[in-house]
């Protein structure tokens, strides 16, 4: 890919990068670095859901589920065994990442419509046992009082602290997404969405790779929701509540599901809107203005914003390398923009 | 003749009460061309089927190499190198023509989750040789000009030749190809015919279900035709065209005999 074409993309990246490094010293308030924080623990969950539901076309509806478990044995290792922040993190991945494989080996037999079901009464039930475990959970009253991290001298307690520890793990669910899903991992995951049968034909195993991608998928989920809890520093059933799943959907969807960014885009905007419209409109407004543009959005951006705005783009750029003449060697260059970059 | 290369002995399969094949043994020798040929409803797309493990059959046993295929799944099959295409047209829609053939060539690869995440450098050196093996197959079947594009936006005879790029890019020791010409026009089919030649020239064994008459009897060694589920009659194929039996079922199944097949 020539220099020429990278430019502008790795301009906008610095201008992005520039303005969330700096994010605390610009934005006006603390209330709206929350917005961001919050904004970045879904960037994180999207991104998790993208690589099923973007990657492989299977949907989870009970991805609240891994968040939950993550967020419960994050708070739970720091609160009864004394664990730090930072071990209790990497469990609370595993944890989730284990209930990924399993509900993926069990599920991934059916697939299509029984996965979803699979995955929305397995939140149901971890749901149930939240609530009803009282010597664990503490039922329905929660878990209060989850320290905030700590690293040698440094406390996490303040927002600007937490909000680079969040930046820290957007970047990584980005890396890690986008390493997998340019690798032969990834193909073999796109090649099972796109067709199964010829999939199998050219030697991918579905199950194998559809669970991969589903441990993979709950790990991200589970350090999302160790996120939150030291955020938050309170746990309750409410983090099961499947309204967290249809935001996480919503997030996928509208940004764009199959591309990078666009959960990104997806978690920035939706954790975004129902702040904004607080603001702007009275209470029982809120909830049909929300509905109202998510509507506008799948109606006029059907594959998400950042396909569409990636396709507009493309088609503004393509026209100008054919005009310079020698179009064999030039035009080969000018794939589709939502094609991940070669090196 | 050497040991063949597939054995299939036996092999039935029923749906329901429906009898799709009947107890059908042939022998598939390394390095043919051999064609599977026959009306309609003969069972042959139901035989590569069973050979490939996407259906279970009810009865007999496939042995490649000597080692039965029966009960392994497709992915398992793939890996020991028997490869098919299917009947219909078969992409992966979405991806360009490169990225189609890059796909293919999952079982070339071997970097697992840990060396991906971790940006191993072994796994950048996988890349680049696979990037040039899926160009070189690309060129291979002639379809360097449509890298880039993707294969859904192809016309029907270069998506067909897309499947077979994908098929060879799993490496295949034993290619099966399901009506390879079908819908294709007369300069297609012709390359199409080359290129089969090209790719036993390769080494590779081709087992192939076709209509078109002209090509079955160009590129094979060995014609083996069924009607009813069963075999009727194997052989070479002027030994085929001549074979009473054969013509036979064709005229009773209302079709030309030899020379005019459909499409």
């Amino acid at each position: 890919m020539s220099a020429r074409r990278l430019r502008p993309r790795a301009a906008a990246w610095a201008v992005v990068g520039l303005a969330a490094a700096t994010a605390p010293a610009w934005l006006p308030s603390p209330y709206h670095l929350h917005i961001l924080i919050m904004a970045g623990i879904f960037a994180v969950l999207a991104q998790s859901l993208n690589l099923l539901l973007g990657y492989t076309g299977q949907l989870s509806l009970g991805h609240a589920a891994f968040f939950g478990l993550g967020a419960y044995t994050s708070a739970l290792l720091t609160l009864r065994l004394g664990w730090p922040f930072w071990a209790a993190l990497p469990a609370a991945a595993v944890v989730a990442g284990l209930a990924g494989g399993a509900i993926g080996r069990l599920a991934f037999r059916l697939r299509g419509a029984y996965f979803v079901l699979v995955t929305i009464s397995f939140a149901g039930v971890i749901a149930l046992v939240a609530q009803n475990w009282m010597e664990l959970t503490n039922g329905p009253l929660g878990l209060p009082g989850v320290p905030p991290p700590e690293l040698g001298p440094w406390s996490f307690r303040s927002k600007a602290a937490y909000y680079y520890l969040v930046l820290a793990a957007v970047a990584l669910a980005w890396g890690v997404t986008a390493r997998l899903v340019r690798s032969r991992i990834g193909r073999a995951l796109v090649a099972l969405r796109e067709n199964e049968p010829l999939a199998e034909s050219i030697g991918v195993d579905a199950t194998r790779y559809l669970v991969l991608a589903a441990v993979v998928s709950a790990t991200m989920a589970g350090v999302a929701g160790s996120l939150y809890a030291h955020y938050t520093r309170f746990v309750s059933p409410e983090v099961f509540l499947f309204t967290y799943t249809v935001t996480m959907v919503v997030m996928v969807v509208a940004g764009g599901k199959g591309t990078l960014s666009g959960p990104l885009v997806g978690a920035l905007l939706f954790t975004a809107l129902p702040e904004a419209l607080r603001e702007a409109v009275s209470w029982q407004w809120q909830m049909l203005a929300y509905g109202v543009i998510l509507v506008l959005l799948v109606f006029f951006l059907p594959r998400g914003i950042v396909p569409t705005l990636a396709a507009r783009l493309a088609r503004a750029r393509v026209p100008a390398p054919v005009a310079d003449g020698a179009p064999g060697a030039l035009l080969s260059e000018a794939g589709p923009a939502e094609r991940p970059g070669r090196r | 003749m050497t040991a063949p290369v597939l054995s299939v002995r036996d092999l039935a399969v029923h749906f329901g009460g429906v009898t799709a094949l009947a107890g059908v043994s042939f022998d598939v020798a390394p390095g043919s061309v051999t064609a599977l040929i026959g009306p309609n409803g003969a069972g042959k797309t139901t035989a590569f089927n069973a050979i490939t493990g996407f259906l279970r059959p009810s009865r007999g046993t496939v042995l490649y190499r000597g080692a039965p295929l029966t009960g392994l799944r497709p992915p398992e099959i793939a890996r020991r190198g028997v490869v098919r295409t299917f009947q219909r047209t078969s992409v992966f829609p979405a991806l360009s023509v490169l990225d189609n053939v890059r796909t293919g060539l999952h079982l070339r690869g071997s970097a697992g989750l840990w060396a991906i995440l971790a940006g191993a450098p072994r796994v950048r050196a996988e890349e680049a040789r696979l990037d040039a093996e899926a160009r070189a197959i690309l060129a291979f079947v002639g379809l360097t000009h449509r890298a880039h594009e993707p294969a859904s936006a192809l016309p029907y005879g270069e998506q067909r030749l897309v499947e077979l790029a994908v098929a060879l890019a799993a490496g295949p020791a034993l290619l099966l190809l399901d009506e390879p010409a079908a819908g294709m026009t007369g300069a297609e089919k012709a390359a199409v015919s080359a290129l089969i030649q090209r790719i036993r020239a390769q080494g590779v064994t081709v087992l192939l279900v076709e209509h078109d008459m002209r090509l079955v009897m160009g590129i094979s060694d060995t014609v083996i035709v069924l009607h009813h589920g069963a075999v009727i009659a194997t052989g070479p194929p002027a030994e085929i065209q001549a074979h009473p039996e054969v013509i036979r079922a064709y005229l009773g199944a209302a079709r030309a005999p030899a020379g005019l097949g459909r499409g």
